[in-house]
């Protein structure tokens, strides 16, 4: 029943047109399925893809998903048990109290709302948060706090924790550095400009430098026209309303990142949500949305606008980019693309999901990204027809209200940029590309092979390997923090109760020795914490990873 | 007993036979005409369905051919008045090339003219040197850095709050605060000069939204009473209904304070909290630049958060809240804007560290900057056809027609040729900037005058009486 499933590109394929309708329907491609179906795919022409697309989401054994209600449910006991006895005066309370005279005051918080935050985060409220004292690079020093009160509150020890290797923060090429002759232009610009700019694009704010940074982010994207924000977060949250209002339809798939959510609703049209990365969900709601017209009244649909990620953060999965481009021609909506994590990470040349899928950026038309990632700066954009960057400078709610981007970090990012473009006159920028390619698959295999259950595209630096039971997630993070490894790890909310996960960030700066220390230590954590779940056969890997592919990428 | 019983039940039988062979012949046809009747009622459809056959797949694809989409932007006229940008040359301080042209700077909020600093810049250089640019990630993810701490640290005590947290944008403060404790159902009074980061954070808080007029006090209670009224008619719903009262501490859109004392005084009576922004007052207003509750002597306690940004005073970029920790430290898991973006740039935190210490040692600064803003209201006085809105010691000040022209566009090209005249003539300006189809109530245009420490009475004196030179020229 639960087999292992990985899904697998082509159902729109032709010659296999039935036969992997099915396999979609079932959800599941067999094994043999795919190694077959992948590698004809892989070579015919006239598909919509032209390299093999293969993204896992293996099924973990019936037994796992019962231990981790098993785990929530005591978790949930112990906790009832202890606010009891809080509420009784047996147990210390630590928690921030109301001001006495604002204590007939409507309750500002209901005190179910913090119940889990309470007795379950709280638990393991050390891994995150970890504060750092040095550039976010491969390596990176923390600064080692204790606590006194089980997690309540922490104390510094003033001792910071060296060379920690660094598996959490997004800096896909390695562009988060000190080196002082790279920052040589970053730091002149800074004596220039100082840190403000002190007033908005549309009123005093808009430096010689925007000009210059939007300029290169058109040229660098292969498009008309391009924006800047200060911020990647409100790109998203503060331009979707500019693009669409009342009596548009939004459809959105279902692990879209809080930002697009957040603007989706800040722009008051209505919001549908289909299943991840699934077509056939998509199309489906597509085709009745423009059959059926709007709720009650039936109207037509001013637009559809199909909001989508280059790379999801928490999946590791990367966007059917090419069957969403023929489904939206055929359904003439639109399509807004968040590069956030993709842009700089896939793509021969590091232009993200579109030169990924050897498409021509004409075919998306919204494109947004952030700075923050593999640019190792802070900030976003949106690019595309002049039209729309016009109509963004004079609608955005950034441009109007928000102050713009600081020079320097400008500065940060076109330095990052050209050095992709090679403009600064060497091939480093592609050869950072090209270690974050080859870094992402040699990790991914490897932990294939040693049975970890990993989600996503094998050309996703995003990698999540899945741990389900909550109490694995401290006990992963705080081990591998005892090994000098930074790790993420994620729970419920963030992903689905029995989800719970680690997440690591390849990047071009890690060298294959940190690499190689990072999987040796998760192999013998593996075992100690049984996180080994895949029931892959190991003898099924060679023919799934074939070497032969990675030399061809070199 | 149980034969009685059958006995009696027969009987009751036999006389019902009986009671039928005895019955008028009319009456069973009239008996037998209302069975009739009910079980057609049963049976049949007593209202007709609408026609409704599912569409054929043709119809469907017919349909799908046939519609046609609204573009994805409407194009944009060419001479737009936002679409060309004053293009800065160079750093935009005291001292500013607008277009190509120098001017003195009379349009970027650098209140403290922090942003040329020599002490603020090295700071930054510093930790540039040590951290690089980003941060890579979120504060969860190690996006938290050492500065951001002390930066949290360092705010709170100038504040003299419990807490305070810092955002990486200046307009996701205030929009993430709010809808981290106001939720659907809930009921918050806002003035209607609120900026528009407040007019967003409400809107995403999906609460009940009470506009009360602009600083009109009586308003406010007015409200506060029908809310009152309104929860004793339900008393279960008005034990779990939070409410706030949002109100900025100098106002944005027009250069006034909020009556704060009398808020205060509103807050206690009827059991409301106080959200306040102070993204123009804080570094500005109080003897120390704590802002709005230090002009007013009110302790900072009494006011449930405080939110500013420190990308006008610090010239820097960014924003916090403030206040105590029970309030404060919700948002490290709730302020969407705080979870879910990347922490701001170690370097721009440093630079507001700076800053801070900078205003920490010449607390005579804001006592400077309060003369000059006193200075530039009364020299701004009696110019005709232009009318000065805001306090005295408002630091942004707004320019309004005397008389409207009667159309919003006539009226915005008007103050753009003031604007222009005085640009031409070595004084920087601009009209402040509004989504008109998206503010909730879209403020009067105007041109938006900064006072900084900067400034020379000399450059003050020559900015009024040439903005006063435009005027005449374009407005008479």
């Amino acid at each position: 029943m639960a087999n292992p499933s990985a899904v697998c590109n082509g159902h729109l394929h032709h010659h296999h047109h039935q036969k992997q309708n099915n396999l979609l329907k079932s959800g599941v491609c067999k094994k043999n399925g795919i190694t077959k179906g992948m590698k004809k795919n892989g070579v015919s022409n006239g598909t919509l893809y032209k390299k093999t697309f293969i993204e896992h989401f293996e099924q973990a054994p019936m037994y796992v998903a019962v231990l981790t209600f098993v785990g929530f449910g005591v978790g949930t006991i112990f906790g009832y048990l202890r606010d009891f006895m809080r509420a009784w005066g047996l147990e210390k309370r630590n928690i921030a109290e109301e001001r006495e005279q604002q204590k007939d005051f409507v309750p500002l918080y209901q005190d179910f709302e913090n119940f889990y935050t309470r007795n379950l985060y709280m638990r393991i409220r050390d891994n995150w948060n970890r504060p750092i004292c040095s550039v976010p690079g491969p390596q990176f020093d923390l600064m080692e706090r204790v606590t006194d009160d089980y997690n309540w509150t922490f104390r510094f020890t003033g001792r910071t924790i060296k060379n920690v290797i660094n598996m959490g923060s997004y800096n896909y090429l390695g562009f988060a550095e000190t080196e002082p002759n790279a920052l040589k232009t970053v730091t002149k610009e800074l004596q220039k400009y100082g840190t403000g700019i002190c007033s908005t694009r549309q009123e005093m704010g808009t430096l010689d430098k925007h000009v210059e940074l939007e300029k290169l982010v058109a040229k660098f994207l292969g498009v008309d026209d391009a924006m800047v924000f200060g911020m990647g977060f409100a790109t998203n949250s503060m331009n979707i309303p500019a693009l669409v209002g009342k009596g548009c339809l939004i459809l959105s798939d279902e692990l879209n990142h809080t930002s697009l959510v957040l603007g989706a609703r800040l722009s008051g049209a209505t919001i549908r949500i289909f299943k991840h990365n699934n077509m056939q969900s998509l199309e489906k709601l597509l085709r009745d949305a423009i059959i059926y017209g709007q709720p009650r009244s039936r109207r037509a649909w001013r637009k559809i606008i199909i909001l989508v990620e280059g790379i999801y953060s928490m999946e590791g999965s990367i966007v059917r980019l090419p069957e969403i481009v023929s489904l939206k021609k055929k359904y003439k909506a639109y399509l807004y693309l968040d590069e956030a994590h993709s842009i700089g990470a896939v793509g021969a040349t590091g232009r993200g999901v579109v030169e990924y899928f050897g498409m021509s950026p004409d075919d998306v038309d919204v494109l947004m990204g952030t700075f923050t990632k593999s640019f190792g700066a802070a900030g976003g954009y949106i690019a595309g027809k002049k039209d729309l960057v016009d109509f963004l400078r004079t609608h955005s709610h950034s441009a109007v209200y928000a102050t713009s981007m600081c020079p320097p970090v400008a500065e940060q990012i076109i330095r990052a940029m050209k050095c992709l473009m090679g403009l600064d006159g060497t091939t480093q920028g592609l050869q950072r590309v090209r270690q974050l390619g080859k870094n992402t698959r040699y990790f991914r295999r490897r932990l294939h092979e040693m049975g970890f259950i990993i989600y996503g595209n094998d050309d996703s630096p995003v990698v999540p390997l899945l741990l389900y039971m909550p109490g694995k997630i401290g006990a992963f993070a705080r081990r591998m923090l005892e090994k000098n490894i930074g790790v993420v790890v994620v729970g419920f909310p963030a992903t689905p109760i029995t989800e719970s996960r680690a997440r690591f960030c390849v990047s071009a700066a890690h060298t294959r020795e940190m690499l190689d220390t990072v999987l040796n230590a998760l192999d013998e954590l593996g075992d100690f914490l049984q996180l080994k779940y895949s029931r892959y056969s190991k003898s099924s890997h060679p023919e799934l990873y074939e070497e032969t592919r990675f030399e061809l990428e070199d | 007993m149980s034969a009685a019983v059958g006995v009696g039940q027969q009987w009751v039988l036999v006389e019902m036979v009986q009671a039928f062979y005895e019955a008028p012949a009319y009456h069973l046809i009239l008996e037998g005409i209302l069975i009739l009747w009910i079980i057609r009622l049963i049976f049949s459809k007593t209202y007709k369905l609408q026609e409704r056959s599912d569409l054929t797949p043709k119809e469907k694809e017919e349909l799908i051919e046939e519609w046609q989409p609204e573009p994805l932007v409407p194009p944009v006229p060419k001479d737009h008045p936002a679409l060309n940008y004053n293009i800065v040359s160079g750093p935009p301080t005291h001292k500013i090339t607008v277009n190509g042209k120098e001017c003195i700077n009379f349009a970027s909020f650098n209140f403290l003219g922090l942003l040329e600093n020599e002490k603020v810049k090295s700071a930054a250089q510093a930790s540039l040197k040590k951290y690089g640019v980003g941060t890579c990630g979120p504060r969860g993810f190690y996006g938290t850095f050492d500065v951001h701490l002390e930066l949290e640290d360092r705010l709170a005590k100038f504040m003299r709050t419990e807490e305070a947290i810092i955002y990486s944008y200046g307009f996701a403060t205030i929009a993430s605060a709010i809808p981290a404790y106001s939720k659907r159902g809930d009921i918050v009074f806002v003035d209607e000069a609120a900026c528009f980061a407040i007019q967003k954070g409400l809107q995403a808080s999906r609460s009940n939204i009470k506009l009360f007029k602009h600083n009109d006090m009586a308003d406010l209670e007015r409200l506060l009473k029908e809310q009152e009224a309104e929860d004793q008619k339900n008393p279960r719903k008005a034990r779990v209904t939070r409410r706030f009262i949002v109100v900025e501490g100098l106002y944005m859109n027009t250069g006034d304070v909020c009556p704060l004392p009398e808020l205060i005084k509103l807050k206690y009576k009827y059991k409301v909290r106080i959200f306040l922004e102070e993204s123009l007052s804080f570094g500005v207003l109080g003897e120390h630049g704590r802002g709005i509750t230090e002009h007013f002597g009110i302790n900072i306690d009494d006011i449930d958060l405080i939110s500013a940004n420190m990308e006008n005073s610090l010239a820097s970029i960014g924003g916090f809240c403030c206040g105590r920790s029970f309030i404060i430290d919700h948002q490290r898991l709730s302020g969407q804007g705080y979870c879910f973006s990347a922490s701001l740039p170690p370097l721009l935190a440093a630079a507001a560290i700076e800053a801070l210490n900078i205003m920490e040692d010449n607390p005579d600064i804001f006592q400077t900057l309060r003369t000059k803003c006193e200075h530039m209201h009364k020299a701004l006085q009696g110019i005709s056809g232009l009318k000065v809105v805001g306090e005295s010691f408002s630091p942004a000040l707004h320019l309004q027609l005397e008389d409207s022209s009667g159309s919003r566009e006539n009226d915005v090209k008007l103050l753009k040729r003031v604007v222009d005249y005085c640009m031409n003539s070595g004084i920087a300006l601009t009209q402040a900037r509004y989504l008109e189809k998206e503010e909730k109530c879209l403020p009067s245009p105007s041109i938006r005058v900064v006072v900084t420490v900067e400034q020379t009475e000399q450059e003050l004196d020559k900015a009024a009486s040439l903005i006063k030179e435009a005027a005449q020229s374009v407005l008479n």
